[in-house]
């Protein structure tokens, strides 16, 4: 009995997967022509869920991503997969008396993040509020366009990915692609993502956004310090998120967010929650500080904040 | 085994076998399945942005299809209970039809869900120990497993009947009896985690109301029934098998009292947000009257009021039930006010305003029509096919051979003129 319940498990998931491997590379053949191209398709088709890779075959999918990628933009590219760092969680704070709606945070993700130029995907979506309606989001103006930046009377709030401790949108994907890490980021695996949206329909923030074609970056655009969990290119047909810039906050030393380092008037804070004497600590235990939406329960790690 | 093959070969000789009415009929069908397959291939091609859904609007026309497809399925039940429960004759010489209809909307509903993935190739992911199935956690993987337990459950119960019949056997009432009696919380189950999907969703305040799924429940109980009437009556018709009009009239009445209760959760989910008043009546009152000067859904959902009501009372007396005429304009009412109010109507004001408010409009493109187009078509060919096998066995003209190998085809046409003559020599005879 010890026996047959040790060999149980594995054999039988490989004997299913070898099967429909099979089957699937069998209508491969006659569908698609046998060349490399095709076999690295195959590769990514029959790929494993992101936390199911051993080291080994982390380490060569890594490489094959990066050699795809290099290949399709002509230059060296590098995917990534630093894993969380021990004792950090990360949070963010956003000094709305500072913000001025210059939208440079928008752009500086843009260009960090390889986001779509062409169908166009923000992660941040900077809203201009009246003064005398409060952080109402029913009176959000959501593409104001004037010359000049603050507008009399209004103020703004740039809204992204809350990075919630109770995120509605992991809970509701039936597949699993989409999770919290141990340092508190919501990363979505694009290889395992099968496009259902449930999660963009659960998100409180706006903050999923669906790659409805494949997208367009020039070259010459393409950041090629990459994560596999954040900023390679994306497929089409999955969904891509905020990850407080994964590629840049994981490593040691780190660097801050791109949205962070770019803002001209210092209204964005980044730190470790759990380090007692930081800079989020400081703020949230000092500044008038609210949570978008605090009724959902959510508990976003991203506070605002009346600094003046 | 053996048997099961030869019963196999014998139905589809037996498909391939109709009159011209019949052939016609599935060729329009296989045409515009075509098409369908057509504008499929396209969007496989470029993409999900040949829809007009956005960021905004995350889910359209065909998850839309999708919820309305679960109702049509869950109703087979409500023949389920009079036939099996209380062994009422009329209704369980047409139950089997029923399931075949349950089998058929499931189809629908797998195809509309898949239409609807950015990523259909991944679907293996969601088979449990091969992919990586988020149950119990994620409520749209408990669609997947009560979807593909109904489907089974009904293919079950229905190939069995038809086997048996058949092979001229009496079904094993012991297999037979335990798997009805599970259809019906199946039925139910179908249609309550599909409801939870959407209730489940702080964060769309629309779905996020608990009357949701007893809404979904009523509504079922109307628009499967009344789309079973509207087959009955062609079958009847146009065939050669015969459906008592106690049968019909009693599905009829059932209605009204779905079609009540319906109505008064409406009522009761527009009393409170409009009493309230709280931010919480954006969606609505966008449905009901438009917001900031958006009101495509209005014309609609009106539409859908009028005809819900007006069918109400065509089923609530029962002499415009009884009337041929306003029977079939009630179905018909309420098949297109169901399909709007449960389809369009509940889907996209859930994300209009979305979660910050802003209002993106959304109208399903040509190619989302075209598709969904083709999976209604596919789906009625699999229900033409399921009813070109299932009729005759019922009627005793398609069974096993003399020689107990092959089949006897007894009809040859299957779809043929108006039968109604027949039926009415039978009521007076009655």
């Amino acid at each position: 009995m010890a026996d047959h319940k040790e060999c149980k498990h594995s054999p039988v998931e490989i004997t299913r997967r070898q099967a429909l491997q099979g089957l699937v590379a069998g209508l491969g053949v006659l569908a698609l022509p046998a060349s490399d191209a095709s076999a690295s398709v195959w590769e990514a088709f029959f790929q494993k869920h992101f936390r199911e890779l051993s080291k080994e075959e982390l380490a060569k999918t890594l490489a094959r991503m990066g050699s795809e990628y290099s290949d399709e933009f002509g230059k060296e590219i590098t995917v990534k997969a630093t894993p969380a760092i021990e004792g950090v969680r990360y949070g963010y704070g956003l000094d709305l008396s500072r913000c001025v709606g210059c939208r440079r945070c928008v752009y500086a993700c843009v260009e960090e993040n390889n986001q779509s130029h062409d169908p166009q995907i923000h992660w941040i979506r900077v809203v201009q509020l009246d003064k005398e309606k409060g952080t109402a989001l029913e009176y959000a103006e959501h593409y104001y366009n004037p010359e000049l930046v603050p507008e009399k009377g209004h103020f703004y709030m740039p809204i992204q990915c809350q990075q919630c401790d109770n995120p509605p949108c992991t809970k509701v994907c039936p597949v699993q692609a989409t999770w919290p890490e141990k340092d508190g980021i919501v990363v979505v695996d694009y290889n395992w993502c099968i496009g259902c949206r449930y999660c963009m329909a659960a998100c409180p923030y706006g903050a999923r956004h669906f790659n409805w074609a494949k997208g367009k970056l020039p070259a010459e655009n393409m950041n090629t310090d990459t994560h596999y969990l954040g900023n390679r290119p994306r497929p089409k047909g999955v969904v891509e998120k905020c990850t407080f810039c994964i590629q840049r906050t994981r490593e040691q030393p780190g660097r801050y967010p791109a949205c962070e380092e770019i803002c001209p008037v210092g209204a964005r804070k980044f730190g470790n929650l759990l380090d007692p004497d930081g800079e989020m600590r400081y703020l949230i235990e000092n500044k008038r500080v609210f949570i978008l939406k605090e009724e959902l329960n959510t508990q976003p790690k991203f506070y605002y904040f009346y600094a003046t | 085994m053996k048997n099961i093959w030869s019963f196999f070969m014998g139905t589809l000789l037996l498909v391939s076998k109709g009159s011209k009415a019949y052939y016609i009929w599935v060729g329009t069908l296989l045409t515009i399945a075509a098409f369908g397959i057509m504008g499929y291939i396209y969007q496989l091609d470029q993409g999900l942005v040949v829809t007009a859904m956005k960021d905004q609007v995350s889910w359209g026309f065909y998850i839309s299809n999708f919820t309305f497809l679960v109702g049509v399925a869950a109703a087979a039940v409500l023949l389920i209970i009079p036939a099996y429960v209380y062994h009422w004759k009329p209704i369980k010489e047409i139950a089997v039809l029923g399931e075949l209809l349950a089998i058929s909307a499931i189809c629908m509903c797998l195809m509309f869900v898949t239409a609807d993935l950015g990523r259909p190739e991944r679907f293996w992911h969601l088979i449990p120990k091969v992919g990586l199935l988020n149950f119990p956690q994620s409520l749209l993987s408990w669609d997947v497993v009560v979807l593909n337990i109904y489907l089974f459950l009904n293919l079950t119960i229905a190939g069995y009947i038809l086997y048996e019949t058949y092979y001229k056997r009496t079904p094993n009432k012991n297999f037979l009896t335990p798997l009805l009696l599970l259809s019906i919380p199946a039925a139910i189950s179908i249609h309550t985690v599909t409801a939870f999907l959407y209730n489940g969703l702080g964060a769309r305040p629309f779905w996020n109301a608990s009357i949701l799924a007893p809404r979904f429940l009523a509504s079922a109980f109307c628009s499967g029934p009344a789309f079973m009437i509207l087959i009955f009556l062609l079958i009847r018709n146009y065939t050669k098998f015969k459906i008592k009009d106690e049968a019909i009239h009693k599905i009829a009445e059932l209605i009204a009292y779905a079609m009540f209760v319906n109505l008064l959760l409406f009522g009761a989910e527009v009393f409170k947000e409009y009493y309230t008043d709280s931010v919480h009546l954006a969606p609505l009152k966008y449905l009901l009257q438009g917001l900031h000067g958006h009101s495509a859904l209005v014309p609609w959902i009106w539409t859908a009021l009028i005809f819900n009501v007006t069918a109400f009372f065509i089923f609530l007396i029962p002499e415009s039930r009884k009337n041929p005429l306003t029977l079939v304009l009630g179905c018909i009412m309420i098949f297109a006010g169901v399909y709007i109010e449960k389809g369009m109507g509940l889907v996209i004001p859930g994300f209009i305003p979305d979660v910050l408010h802003e209002i993106y409009e959304y109208t399903p493109t040509g190619i989302e029509i075209i598709i969904s187009m083709g999976i209604w078509s596919l789906g009625l060919l699999i229900f033409t096919m399921l009813l070109r096998v299932g009729i005759p066995i019922l009627n005793g003209d398609f069974h096993v051979a003399d020689d107990g190998v092959g089949s006897h085809i007894g009809d040859q046409l299957f779809l043929v003129g108006r039968q109604v003559k027949d039926v009415e020599d039978d009521e007076k005879l009655e």
